[in-house]
C-alpha cells in the first residue's frame, strides 16, 4: 500500500539565486575566456562588464520576487546563460574582424540592445500583472501583427537586405519587425482559438483515422496559410514564413488536440514551398544548397552558393567533441558568424558538448514554457505559454537544422544568442510572458474549504442536466472562487460557472449491474 | 600561461556548462515526479484507542507506521483507503467535512476510473457518524453488496464501491 501527494510547490526565489550565479560564471567566464584565447590575458573590463550582466540579471530577480515571486525558477538563469553566452561569442567574433580591419563594434551593440530588453522585460511583468488582461487585445493583436509583417513592404522605411526584405529602418535603427509579429500572433491565436477550439476539434469527418476538419473550420488556417506564403513571395523570407505557420499549426495542435491539422498543415507547407522553390529562384537556390551542399559549382555560386554553410559545417568539424576553446577557433571565416551562423561558431569553439549543452539549455526553456502551460488554470494561458515556448523551440530548430543541413537553411535568429535587436527585444518580452504564465501556474490555488453536510458541491453537475452557460466557453475561464447557491438549492444544484470540462456520463458503463 | 592551464580551462568551461544544465534539470525533476509515493505496510483497521501499536494485518510486519495524527491525540480521525481499482493505496484522512468521490478534477478524491461519474458519491459526517450518498451516478454506488439509495451510514471497515474502485471507511 502506498500514500499518494502531491508536492508543496516552492516559490523557488532561492533555488533561480542560486541558478543564477551559475549562469552569470558562465556569461562572464566566457566573456575573461575569449580574452585569455585571443590576447593571452584577461580583459581589462571584466570586472565592469562582470557587475553589467549581474546587475541585469539581479535586478530582474528582483523584480520576480515582487511581482511574480512564483514564477518558474530557471526559466531566468537558463535565458541569463545563452544570452551571456551568446554576448561572449559576439564580442569573440568582433575581435577576430578587428584583426581582418572591418571592426563593427557587435558586441557593445549587443550589450546595449541586453540592456535594453532586460528593462522591457522587467516592464512587462510590473505593467502586465495578469496575462489574461492580453486575450481583451486579441483582435488587436491580429492587426497588429499584419501591419508588423506589412512594414518593411513600405516603400521609404523598408529596406532589402540580402534579398529578403524583412528590415525596417528609422534612421540607422534598423528593426525586423517579424519578431515582433510572432509575439502578437501568438496572442491572437491563443484568443482565437480558446473560443473556437471546440468547433474545430470536434466538427468534420474522419478519414483514415484523421479526423477531417469541415471546410468552413478550415477558413482561418487558410488564411494564415495565405499570409505566411505572403510573406514569403513579396519579403522572400522562408524563415518568418516557416515561423509563423509553424507557430499556428502548433498552436492548433495544442489547442485541439487533433494530429489531423499538423498533418494538414505540414503538407499545405510543403505544397507551397515546392511551389515557391520552382517559381522563385532564390528559394530554389536555397533548396540546391541543402541539397548539393559540397557541389563545386553550387559552393562558387555567387550569389546564393553553399559557401557559407560549408564553411560553417568545416567549422563544426574542427571543433570536434570538446572544441577548440573560446578564442582559439576561426569562427569569422563564415559569413554572418555573429548572427545566422553563431550556431557553428559556438560549435568550433565549444565543441559538440558545448553545443549539445546550449541546445539543452533550450530544451529546459522550452519544457518549462510548456509546464507553465499545463499548470496554468486557464486556457488562454495555457495556449499562450504553449505556443510562445514552442516558438523559442521551433526557431532553434530552424536555426540549428539549417546549419546541420538537415533542413534548408533560412534566415532566422538564434534566440538570445545571435546579435539582432529585434530577436534580443522580442525573445526577452517571450520570457517575461512566460514567467508571468509560470507564476499563475506555480501559485498554491486559494485553500479548497470543506462543505458541510448538505451543502450543495460548488460546480456541481448531476449527469443528464441540461448545462447552462456557453458551450464554447471554458470553464477555467470563469471566476474561480464558485458563486455559493442557497442551501435550498442543494436538490436542485446550479451551475454558475458553465459546464465542467470533462463530461458527466462515465465512457463505461457496467452492464450486468444496475 | 601553460598549454595544461589552457586545456584546463576549457574543459573547466564546458563541465560548468553541463553544470547549469544538470542543475536546472536537478530542480525540475520534482515536478517532473509531481507526487511523492511513499511505500507502507498495509493496516487493517485499527482499534479506536490510539494508543501504543495499532493492529498490524495479517502480514508479519513488526511496527506499524504511526501517523504523527495517531500518536498526538485520543480521538483518532478517520480515513478513506482505496482498496481496489485504479487508484488502489490511495488513503485520504478525513476531517470534519465531506468528502466527494468522482472523475472530476474538483473531487477531493479523484478516480481514475472509467466506471465512475465526474461527481460520483460524497462521504460525510453527521452526528459522529459518517454516511455515503450516491450523487445520481450512472453505474451507482453500492455499500457492501447494495446499491444505495439515500444517505446510507458508513460504519467502519465497511467499503463502498464506486465504479471499479473499492473505498474503505477506517478509523
Amino acid at each position: 500500500m502506498a500514500t499518494v501527494e502531491p508536492h508543496r510547490v516552492r516559490a523557488g526565489r532561492g533555488t533561480e539565486l542560486l541558478l543564477l550565479v551559475l549562469a552569470l560564471a558562465l556569461g562572464i567566464g566566457a566573456y575573461a575566456l575569449v580574452g585569455l584565447g585571443t590576447s593571452g590575458e584577461v580583459p581589462p573590463d571584466v570586472i565592469g562588464y562582470g557587475a553589467g550582466l549581474a546587475g541585469l540579471a539581479v535586478a530582474l530577480h528582483l523584480v520576480l520576487r515582487w511581482r511574480a515571486p512564483y514564477a518558474d525558477p530557471v526559466i531566468l538563469p537558463v535565458t541569463i546563460a545563452l544570452n551571456g553566452i551568446g554576448l561572449a561569442m559576439i564580442y569573440r567574433i568582433d575581435f577576430a574582424y578587428e584583426l581582418r580591419e572591418k571592426a563593427n563594434g557587435f558586441a557593445a551593440r549587443q550589450l546595449l540592445w541586453t540592456a535594453i530588453a532586460v528593462a522591457l522585460a522587467a516592464l512587462v511583468l510590473i505593467l502586465l500583472r495578469d496575462h489574461r488582461t492580453l486575450r481583451r487585445f486579441t483582435y488587436t493583436a491580429m492587426v497588429v501583427a499584419l501591419a508588423l509583417l506589412a512594414l518593411p513592404l513600405v516603400p521609404g522605411i523598408g529596406k532589402s537586405i540580402n534579398g529578403a526584405r524583412i528590415w525596417v529602418y528609422f534612421g540607422s535603427v534598423g528593426m525586423q519587425p517579424a519578431e515582433f509579429a510572432k509575439l502578437a500572433l501568438a496572442v491572437f491565436f491563443a484568443g482565437y482559438l480558446v473560443t473556437h477550439r471546440d468547433t474545430l476539434a470536434l466538427a468534420g469527418s474522419k478519414f483514415l483515422g484523421l479526423q477531417l476538419p469541415r471546410a468552413r473550420d478550415l477558413g482561418p488556417i487558410l488564411v494564415v496559410w495565405a499570409g505566411s506564403i505572403a510573406v514569403l513571395v513579396f519579403e522572400k523570407d522562408l524563415g518568418t514564413s516557416l515561423l509563423l505557420f509553424g507557430l499556428f499549426v502548433a498552436m492548433l495542435y495544442l489547442a485541439t488536440e487533433r494530429i489531423s491539422w499538423v498533418v494538414i498543415g505540414l503538407l499545405m507547407f510543403v505544397g507551397g514551398a515546392m511551389v515557391a522553390a520552382t517559381a522563385f529562384a532564390h528559394v530554389g537556390a536555397r533548396f540546391d544548397v541543402w541539397l548539393h551542399a559540397l557541389d563545386p559549382d553550387v559552393f562558387d555560386r555567387d550569389p546564393g552558393g553553399s559557401g557559407q554553410v560549408v564553411r560553417g559545417l568545416f567549422g563544426m568539424a574542427s571543433g570536434g567533441l570538446f572544441g577548440t576553446g573560446w578564442g582559439e577557433g576561426r569562427p569569422d571565416l563564415v559569413p554572418y558568424a555573429e548572427s545566422d551562423f553563431i550556431v557553428p561558431s559556438l560549435g568550433e569553439e565549444l565543441g559538440l558538448t558545448g553545443l549539445l549543452a546550449i541546445l539543452m539549455l533550450y530544451a529546459v526553456l522550452t519544457q518549462r514554457g510548456m509546464r507553465a502551460a499545463i499548470g496554468v488554470r486557464d486556457g488562454f494561458g495555457k495556449l499562450l505559454a504553449g505556443g510562445l515556448a514552442f516558438v523559442v523551440a521551433w526557431q532553434c530548430f530552424v536555426v540549428v537544422g539549417g546549419v546541420t543541413r538537415l533542413i534548408p537553411l533560412t534566415g532566422l535568429t538564434t534566440p538570445f544568442l545571435a546579435y539582432g535587436g529585434s530577436s534580443l527585444l522580442a525573445n526577452w518580452i517571450i520570457v517575461a510572458l512566460l514567467l508571468r504564465v509560470s507564476n499563475d501556474a506555480r501559485r498554491p490555488a486559494p485553500a479548497a474549504r470543506g462543505l458541510r453536510p448538505g451543502e450543495p458541491l460548488p460546480g456541481e453537475v448531476l449527469p443528464g442536466e441540461v448545462l447552462p452557460g456557453e458551450p464554447g466557453d471554458d470553464a477555467a475561464d470563469a471566476a474561480p472562487v464558485p458563486v455559493r447557491v442557497p442551501a435550498s438549492a442543494a436538490s436542485a444544484p446550479q451551475d454558475p460557472q458553465g459546464p465542467d470540462p470533462d463530461d458527466d456520463q462515465p465512457t463505461e458503463r457496467i452492464g450486468g449491474l444496475s | 600561461m601553460s598549454e595544461l592551464t589552457i586545456t584546463l580551462l576549457r574543459l573547466g568551461y564546458l563541465a560548468l556548462l553541463w553544470v547549469l544544465v544538470l542543475s536546472s534539470i536537478a530542480v525540475l525533476r520534482r515536478d517532473l515526479y509531481g507526487t511523492r509515493i511513499t511505500k507502507r505496510r498495509s493496516r487493517r483497521p485499527a482499534p479506536v484507542t490510539a494508543a501504543g501499536p495499532a493492529g498490524t494485518g495479517p502480514s508479519t510486519a513488526p511496527t506499524p507506521v504511526v501517523s504523527p495524527r495517531t500518536a498526538r491525540g485520543s480521538q483518532r480521525s478517520a480515513r478513506l483507503v482505496v482498496t481496489q481499482g485504479p487508484l488502489t493505496g490511495t488513503i485520504v484522512p478525513l476531517g470534519q467535512s465531506a468528502v466527494v468521490v468522482g472523475r472530476a478534477p474538483g473531487c477531493t478524491l479523484v478516480l481514475d476510473d472509467d466506471y465512475s461519474s465526474s461527481k460520483h458519491a460524497r462521504i460525510f459526517p453527521q452526528g459522529g457518524q459518517w454516511y455515503v450518498e450516491d450523487l445520481g451516478s450512472t453505474n451507482g454506488t453500492f455499500v457492501g453488496d447494495e446499491k444505495i439509495s439515500g444517505p446510507t451510514p458508513l460504519a467502519p471497515g465497511r467499503s463502498v464501491r464506486v465504479g471499479r474502485s473499492v473505498i474503505e471507511l477506517q478509523g
